[in-house]
């Protein structure tokens, strides 16, 4: 098993939010602002690291008729841990996170990767698949809060880099991007850049659109 | 009354699930190439919400609040840390208790549901729903309201956005876009439409 794959194939060719359709509740809710969205990177590659190494300790006892609700177990459990942990050391920041971090136990992220990968692979390879999701979770989250928060307020991580036109300055924000809608538009458009750069991710056609006309004629 | 009416409307059309918190995005994103199995996953959300919220809601002011078990003799126990793995547990435990309720009494509705009930457990519209309830400290007839309204927005936008992912299937979209694509920029579009509901008070 090739270790390095299993931790950087995650963030372009098989990302979990671009292809594999996981974990995009959050990718959207906290991506107004780039610290709160650190934050959440970091809680969310945390949970899904350590669930998958302890699910994957727990692969061959645990019966498979109940693995559900133990692997339930395991990833409240660290979602717990980790709540309380922001709750004691960056309590402004969870309070903007609001109830995002404890959905991170039905971000399907992590029980989609538990599911898929911790159950069939040794404690060492699924804890690198964890880090390996978490950070592909994380590239496109960061991106997205990177667009939003420049444009958007025309600052990053709360510095503010392009001074304001209500400011005396000269760049005038365009609020849309602080509003939720735009988080679908970015993700569309990176997912349509994602594509574009890596040409095996396009989705076949359900129809084939037949052309509307009928082929000319050969001239004589 | 009234109170009661503008939270029901707020929480379908303000501050719906999917829309305006992207709530069971997966979920959402997943299951609507098709009205009818939209339909049934709509219905499905709406009556686990209709129960959890309250549930979830009697369990936070009874056992889990800062102080809730005075009634029991212990008035200085906070065990509001154990929330978020009791609401998921309540969760879990209500779709099997509804599973094999709808299997043995209301058979027909249970095989329209099929493989949605289960899937229902790790949908975040529905443990958002509990988190939200406790977030804004409702009682327990707003909480009541608050659920069926909540997944009352949710069926709504999941149903809406799979009439027009059955029409859009004809349209011929950039490949890069195709599928996934063009399906977050379309919930993007309902988003910002839903978003026109702003502002309305009852």
């Amino acid at each position: 098993m090739k270790l390095k794959e299993l931790l950087f194939a995650p963030i372009f060719s098989n990302n979990p939010i671009a292809l594999q359709i996981l974990g995009i509740c959050s990718a959207l809710a906290v991506t107004s602002k780039l610290s709160v969205t650190v934050v959440m990177c970091i809680a969310l590659t945390t949970v899904t690291a350590f669930s998958n190494l302890f699910v994957s300790l727990i692969r061959n006892h645990a019966p498979s008729s109940i693995r559900i609700i133990v692997q339930m177990t395991i990833i409240a459990s660290l979602v717990i841990v980790v709540d309380q942990f922001l709750k004691a050391y960056a309590f402004e920041i969870s309070k903007q996170l609001s109830v995002f971090v404890g959905l991170i136990i039905t971000n399907c992220i992590v029980m989609g990767r538990a599911e898929a990968f911790a159950m069939k692979n040794p404690p060492i390879a699924s804890f690198l698949d964890g880090v390996g999701n978490g950070l592909g979770y994380s590239a496109m989250l960061l991106a997205l809060a990177f667009v939003r928060e420049l444009l958007g307020s025309g600052s990053l991580f709360g510095t503010q880099l392009l001074p304001l036109a209500t400011e005396g300055g000269w760049y005038t924000p365009n609020g849309l991007l602080l509003l939720p809608p735009s988080a679908f538009f970015l993700i569309g458009l990176f997912i349509w850049g994602l594509r574009s750069w890596k040409k095996d991710q396009v989705e076949r056609a359900d129809f084939k659109i037949a052309p509307n006309t009928k082929p000319q004629a050969k001239e004589a | 009354m009234e109170a009661y009416l503008s939270l029901f409307v707020r929480s379908i059309f303000i501050d719906n699930m999917a829309l305006a918190f992207f709530l069971g995005m997966c979920t959402l994103l997943a299951v609507s190439k098709k009205i009818g199995a939209a339909f049934g996953l709509g219905i499905a959300v709406i009556v686990v919400q209709t129960i959890t919220v309250p549930v979830n809601n009697l369990l936070y002011t009874y056992v889990l609040a800062d102080g809730a078990l005075a009634w029991a003799g212990l008035p200085n126990t906070d065990l509001s840390f154990l929330g978020l793995i009791s609401y998921i547990g309540v969760i879990a435990a209500l779709v099997q208790i509804l599973e094999m309720v709808l299997d043995k009494y209301v058979p027909a509705l249970y095989n329209a549901l099929g493989v949605f009930l289960p899937l229902i457990t790790v949908n975040c519209a529905i443990l958002g729903g509990s988190l939200f309830m406790v977030e804004r400290d409702y009682n327990f007839g707003e909480s009541v309201v608050f659920g069926v309204g909540s997944g009352v927005g949710w069926a709504l936008a999941i149903t809406a956005l799979a009439g027009i992912r059955e029409k859009m299937k004809y349209s011929d979209v950039p490949e890069g876009l195709r599928g996934l694509g063009i399906t977050f920029i379309t919930v993007g579009l309902m988003s910002l439409g839903f978003m026109s509901f702003g502002g309305i008070d009852l």
